[in-house]
């Protein structure tokens, strides 16, 4: 379990050594054909800063070799804004007091219809954590509602059992988004006071439990501001070293969102500039080639037409982060606000204007 | 230099030696001497389990050296399991390399039988090194059976060509969670160096030091090499400077945020 790898390490030694590095160790990095848990602690200290270009341009040819001239193309569905934690940086927070709603069966199926003739094929279903409301089984029947107008489902949810994972890939689910908002752990507690999420160790295993559970992809992530970044990401970097050794046949993707300005919300408590966030993405596809890096729309439009060459193999787009919020209710309270108000369209075409292909689709549910 | 553990066990040298080829036992058990080398390949098809006075086996007595002992002349996972069981019983040790050669020509390892077997050994209460080829989902799937390290071959057994493999060995060992150790192929101690700075725990040497002019020299040489090779891993290895290729930058739209 990364639980054990985790707690051989500590939070302020790591901190040190990644303050540490020096242009030599990021220049021995950067001429490496492979790149250690060492060399992204170079790529994300400050002594990388002046290597941000040469970074970028390795990131670019890394991905094209990799992923070819494609992004591929998701969108989230807010099932839900009911959720019974406290997370200190959320909007759908349960001491917030704004109005709850969960969408029906009929609803879900009106916002599928809507998502689908946007041309996605790939959705991402977003709840809160509201066990009684929206537990496994509401979400397994989520699923079983939109497979017919999707190729590939992603849930970005609570934490679950291994069992329950099980029951939801066999409904067919194919791709479960778990951030551990920071690693941290007293943090971590300062930010989830109450509820489910308070429970470190159990977030922490998560994608064990994952892994185990056979998923095909596993996607990770810090939310960006709660703590230092860098050592955040290096935990982050190390869990997914641990995950790829050890459930060999998923696959992962990395986000990188950046806490946004919600009702009722908590001011950053580090800043990270547009620069430290493309060394970061640089950074990860330096790391790993494979990895896929998702880009969502909290990001500014000018920042996302130029990161696609950067090492970003997804995006979402016309996104709406509130339950019902493409067509059954779009008023409803957001959870974050986005940065990005583009139309998917519009964001599809000024990928194919840098000479990219848009993805949309690129899995089928025959395979799973 | 730091120890490498596999299993149960904890060795200060991170070469391995095998017993075949050498001209006498005698000159065998002084290059291993020299060589520094703690565990020591031995056919089981080359003792005489009756009798405790074999000879190559009494030159292997030393402290120093741990017995591992292979199955090699096994053709199927049956013949191999059976091979691993007999050694237990004739030299008093679980651990056994797993060696499956169906082809007599180029002597190489059968993936499938071998996977095999390694789950029955495992099982079976052995701690099980697997010679394979430098196949990174084989290794995998060996690791999950249960194996206690992996041995991909860098070159065809005794041909002395060195990393042959290398780009899957590279792989292998970046996904390794078991040791891993190469094996087959390694002809010369640059040969051996280098498969060290890669990042493998180890290397298992035995033609480039039995037909060496001088096996003694050789074997010391061979430590030596590993040693080196190890270190400069852990040293972390300087390596070429890149330069950025001249096109239009990428990371200019930022003074535009
Ligand atoms: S982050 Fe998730 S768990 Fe926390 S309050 Fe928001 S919806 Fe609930």
């Amino acid at each position: 379990m990364y639980q054990d790898l985790f707690y051989q390490q500590n939070w302020d030694e790591v901190k040190a050594s990644i303050y540490a590095k020096t242009s030599h160790d990021v220049e021995r990095a950067l001429g490496k054909e492979r790149r250690n848990l060492e060399d992204f602690k170079a790529l994300i200290s400050p002594a990388a800063a002046p290597y941000l270009e040469q970074m970028a341009q390795l990131s670019h040819q890394l991905t094209k070799k990799r992923f070819g001239n494609t992004i591929q193309m998701y969108t989230p569905m807010y099932l839900s804004n009911e959720c019974q934690n406290i997370c200190t940086y959320c909007g759908f927070s349960l001491d917030n007091k704004v109005r709850r709603r969960t969408l029906s069966d009929d609803e879900i199926i009106r916002e599928a219809e809507a998502i689908r003739n946007m041309g996605f094929e790939h959705i991402l279903l977003v709840t809160g954590e509201a066990n009684r409301t929206v537990g496994v089984q509401y979400i397994k029947k989520a699923i079983q509602l939109v497979k017919p107008y999707f190729s590939h489902i992603a849930m970005e949810v609570q934490p679950m059992d291994l069992e329950e994972y099980e029951e939801l890939i066999e409904a067919g689910l194919n791709t479960v988004l778990v951030y551990q908002e920071t690693y941290h752990k007293d943090d971590y507690k300062k930010h989830h006071p109450k509820g489910k999420k308070s429970n470190f160790d159990y977030r922490v295993d998560t994608p064990d439990r994952l892994g185990k559970a056979g998923i095909h992809k596993i996607g990770l992530g810090v939310l960006i501001g709660l703590e230092d970044w860098r050592t955040d990401s290096f935990f982050t970097a190390l869990h997914l070293d641990y995950l790829e050794r050890t459930y060999w046949q998923t696959k992962y993707s990395i986000s990188f969102p950046r806490l946004r300005p919600f009702s009722g919300g908590l001011e950053p408590k580090v800043e990270m500039t547009d620069r430290e966030l493309v060394q970061l993405i640089c950074a990860y596809r330096l790391f790993d080639e494979e990895v896929e890096l998702s880009l969502s729309t909290r990001e500014h439009p000018i920042f996302r037409d130029n990161i696609i060459k950067l090492g970003i193999t997804s995006a979402s787009a016309g996104s709406k982060t509130n339950p019902g919020g493409y067509v059954v209710e779009p008023e409803s309270l957001e959870q974050f606000e986005i940065s990005d108000e583009r139309s998917a369209e519009e964001f599809a075409e000024m990928i194919k204007n840098q000479g990219y292909e848009v993805v949309w689709k690129d899995w089928d549910l025959a395979l799973q | 230099m730091d120890q490498l553990v596999i299993a149960d066990k904890t060795f200060n040298s991170r070469l391995f030696t095998g017993t075949g080829k050498f001209k006498s036992n005698e000159l065998m058990e002084n290059a291993l001497v020299a060589s520094g080398s703690e565990l020591v390949t031995v056919a089981l098809k080359r003792v005489d389990v009756d009798n405790p006075e074999d000879d190559v086996l009494a030159h292997l007595k030393h402290d120093q050296f741990n017995l591992l002992p292979n199955t090699s002349g096994a053709r199927t996972a049956k013949e191999a399991v059976f091979a691993a069981q007999l050694a237990r019983e004739a030299l008093g040790t679980n651990w056994v390399k797993l060696e499956i050669h169906p082809d007599p020509k180029y002597l190489m390892p059968d993936p499938i039988e071998t996977l095999q077997a390694a789950e029955e050994m495992v099982k079976q209460g052995f701690i099980v090194l697997p010679y394979i080829h430098a196949d990174p989902v084989l290794c995998k799937r060996l690791e999950e059976v249960g194996c206690a390290a992996v041995m991909p071959l860098g070159a065809p057994i005794g041909s002395n060509k060195g990393l042959k493999t290398l780009d899957f060995l590279e792989i292998i060992i970046e996904q390794s969670n078991v040791p891993v150790v190469v094996d087959a192929g390694i002809g010369s101690p640059s040969h051996a160096a280098h498969a060290m700075e890669l990042g493998a725990d180890a290397v298992l040497v035995n033609t480039a030091i039995a037909v060496a002019g001088d096996p003694v020299a050789m074997g010391k040489a061979f430590g030596q090499a590993v040693e080196a090779g190890r270190a400069a891993h852990l040293a972390q290895i300087a390596q070429p400077r890149v330069t950025a290729e001249a096109s239009s930058p990428l990371t200019g739209f930022l003074n535009q945020l």
